[in-house]
């Protein structure tokens, strides 16, 4: 119950309810007064009219006339509450059903209120009436009223109604702001109750959604969204860290048994020279094969991000083509480039020259012949960078496969590489906000990865090709 | 030519003065930031190698006081931190030179190399010269013994760089950083083409070749 207290809901709930019980007071305040205010009016106006009536009855029939009306009307009970009294100049009663002139105050010019007793079945009754007094000829007066018991039973009714409104209000207020402070919470308890189990390590909960599309579904869709990513980014550290022990290990293993081997074949200076070599080459892949996977990892994390600018993507993929146009002059390969000109691209040109390097170098490399094409399209919305050889290509169903760290083709096992350069070049695109993918070339491969265009306004004058 | 090795690893800093030392050099050593500054700051040595992370204090904070005390030795940072943003704050600080590790004994030699001609100064000149092999910077023309030769522009740029750097190793990688501003190392022998056509062109139909593959390191320009 504390924490019910102490929670945002339940603080919204009250100030809602304290505003909502307020205005609802005024409201039936404003009822309350006006109908009383009506109620009194009304037998006002009555009084007002009879008066008319009597005077008019008066001016034909003179005192006489009235005195027979009066006491007529006093005597059948009209309504019950009429009062009627006919006064001589010294204030004697002559007609009517009041005993004598009443001690009362006046309340307005021409209307006084007093109090009177009242004969019911049950015994008298003392109640308060108003009254207008109207003179006549030689001194008399005429006394018109009534006994306002039935309006003030009726006021008293009208104020328990109201009474019980309130109540009632405040009553339901309370209720439904307790039902929604519940409602809320048990929905951040929700959030809550995952995120601790998540915390204690279990990392495929998910935050339950209700479906309805709410603030709190949107909340819930977004934390899942950041918890997929992370579980994807952890996934991919564990993969990184298998594939380190089992690609650094063997080549490592390797490398102390050649120089044990070397130590226990007694060598000459000759063989240790050679030995030595031999280890530093070793040690120089290895090198290699870290460096690339920290450059991976660097791209995956996304860390550098915030160095990004606007770059010509087919300055880029021209200067990349230039760096390797000679490797495939040597091969007896045709380097066709096809780049359209001025890609402006949101990017890292290190890595995205690091990206075509590598599809460059897998596609001269497995080629026997023929010709490589490496294109660069500026298309709706995107930049495609794309590389197509006419080599042995990839099978269909080790398309993706290939893409992961380390993973070479059984057929690839005798050319040098380490098995990461297509992995850094999905892990580059990606950063970038786009994607990487194989096709066949039919025959051979075609390797594509595409990023998001920037503004080409952004990008820097052409340079000229120095 | 008296070096500067500011390094906290033992190890790494006695390995490479002994590397140093049998290629000719003096070398001193320091294996503390404050220490280190207070050598450096004598001005007595030709080149330094600072370590990025030090005991007491940062190397590129050493390096930044060095520079605001007008010291202008030469400085390799050595850091096991090596995106391009990390070399870029390395340079930014003062640094001349930026290597990561772990790297080979030969590069480091061939950097320090081009660091100490660097700070001989011969920057000025619009003429190179090596054996017989000319290159006017202005013209952007080269001739050997008097004969044209045709080079593409990526071509000419690469032959600048070796023969600013003539008589020094010249590794793959200072190639690639150089030359092409690439700070990656490509999986073929790209670097190795590039320079094999180069002397195709400067060397082929010569008695003498200039340009010669250094085993395990690199190149080197040399008339001989």
């Amino acid at each position: 119950m504390t924490r019910l207290l102490r929670t945002n809901a339940f603080r919204l709930a009250a100030l809602y309810l304290a505003l909502f019980a307020a205005s609802v007071l005024a409201l039936l305040a404003f009822i309350y007064f006006s109908t009383a205010d009506f109620i009194e009016r009304q037998t006002e106006t009555t009084i007002d009219a009879e008066i008319t009536g009597l005077r008019e009855e008066y001016a034909d029939r003179g005192l006489a006339g009235l005195l027979e009306i009066i006491h007529s009307r006093s005597t059948t009970p009209h309504g019950g509450s009429a009062l009627y009294l006919i006064t001589d100049p010294a204030l004697q009663p002559i007609a009517g059903n009041l005993n004598a002139w009443p001690r009362a105050r006046q309340i307005r010019p021409g209307w006084i209120s007093f109090p009177v007793d009242i004969k019911t079945r049950d015994g008298p009754v003392s109640s308060t009436a108003i009254a207008s007094v109207f003179v006549l000829h030689d001194g008399f007066r005429l006394l018109v009223g009534r006994d306002l018991r039935d309006a003030s039973a009726f006021r008293g009714r009208i104020t328990r109604t109201l009474a019980w409104a309130a109540l009632l209000t405040v009553a339901l207020g309370v209720a439904g702001g307790l039902f929604m402070t519940r409602h809320m919470l048990r929905r951040v308890e929700a959030v809550n109750r995952t995120s601790e189990r998540i915390i204690r390590g279990d990392l495929t909960q998910r935050v339950p959604l209700t479906g309805s599309g709410d603030e709190f579904d949107q909340l819930a869709g977004n934390l899942n969204a950041m918890l997929d990513r992370i579980e994807r980014l952890m996934l991919g550290m564990r993969q990184v860290a298998d594939n380190i022990a089992h690609d650094l290990r063997t080549p490592l293993s390797r490398l102390r048994a050649r120089l044990e081997v070397t130590l226990l074949e007694r060598p000459d200076a000759a063989r240790y020279g050679e030995a030595l070599r031999e280890t530093i080459a070793e040690a120089d892949h290895l090198l290699a094969t870290f460096n690339a996977l920290l450059s991976i990892a660097e791209a995956e994390a996304g860390s550098r991000r915030e160095t990004m600018a606007v770059v010509d993507l087919a300055e880029v993929a021209r200067s990349v083509a230039e760096l390797y146009e000679p490797v495939a002059d040597d091969k007896g390969l045709a380097l066709a480039v096809e780049i359209d000109p001025g890609i402006a691209v949101h990017g890292d040109r290190h890595l995205l020259s690091q990206a075509i390097a590598n599809l460059l170098d897998n596609a001269l490399k497995y080629a026997p012949d023929g010709r490589v094409t490496l294109r660069a399209r500026r298309l709706v919305g995107m930049a495609r960078i794309e590389v197509a050889d006419s080599g042995p290509g990839v099978p269909a169903d080790r398309r993706e496969a290939v893409f992961d760290r380390f993973v070479r083709l059984e057929s690839s096992r005798s050319t040098p590489g380490n098995g990461l350069g297509l992995s850094l070049v999905r892990a580059v695109a990606r950063l970038h906000g786009g994607d990487a993918w194989l096709e066949d070339n039919e025959p051979g491969l075609r390797a594509l990865f595409t990023l998001p265009l920037a503004d080409s306004r952004a990008l820097p004058a052409t340079r000229n090709a120095a | 030519m008296k070096l500067l090795v500011i390094e906290d690893d033992r190890e790494a800093a006695a390995y490479i003065a002994k590397g140093l030392s049998e290629s000719g050099y003096v070398v001193d050593q320091a294996a503390e930031g404050r220490n280190g500054l207070f050598m450096a700051s004598s001005g007595n040595y030709d080149a330094l190698i600072v370590d990025r992370m030090l005991p007491g204090m940062d190397g590129l904070a050493l390096i930044a006081a060095l520079r605001a005390a007008e010291v202008r030795t030469p400085v390799l940072i050595l850091s096991a931190l090596g995106a391009v943003d990390d070399r870029v704050k390395g340079l930014r600080a003062g640094g001349d030179d930026y290597l990561v590790k772990p790297f080979a004994f030969r590069e480091l030699l061939a950097r320090i190399e081009a660091l100490l001609r660097r700070g001989s100064g011969s920057a000025a000149a619009t003429k190179l010269r090596v054996g017989d092999l000319e290159m006017d910077l202005l013209t952007r023309g080269v001739a050997r013994g008097g004969q044209e030769i045709e080079l593409l522009p990526r071509e000419f740029r690469l032959l600048e760089f070796l023969m600013r750097h003539a008589g020094q190793v010249v590794t793959r990688t200072m190639l690639l950083e150089n030359v092409w501003d690439y700070h990656f190392d490509p999986q073929t022998n790209v670097i190795d083409v590039h320079v094999s056509r180069l002397r195709q062109k400067i060397d082929k139909g010569f008695a003498k070749p200039l340009l010669h593959t250094v085993r395990g390191a690199g190149y080197c320009l040399r008339p001989e």
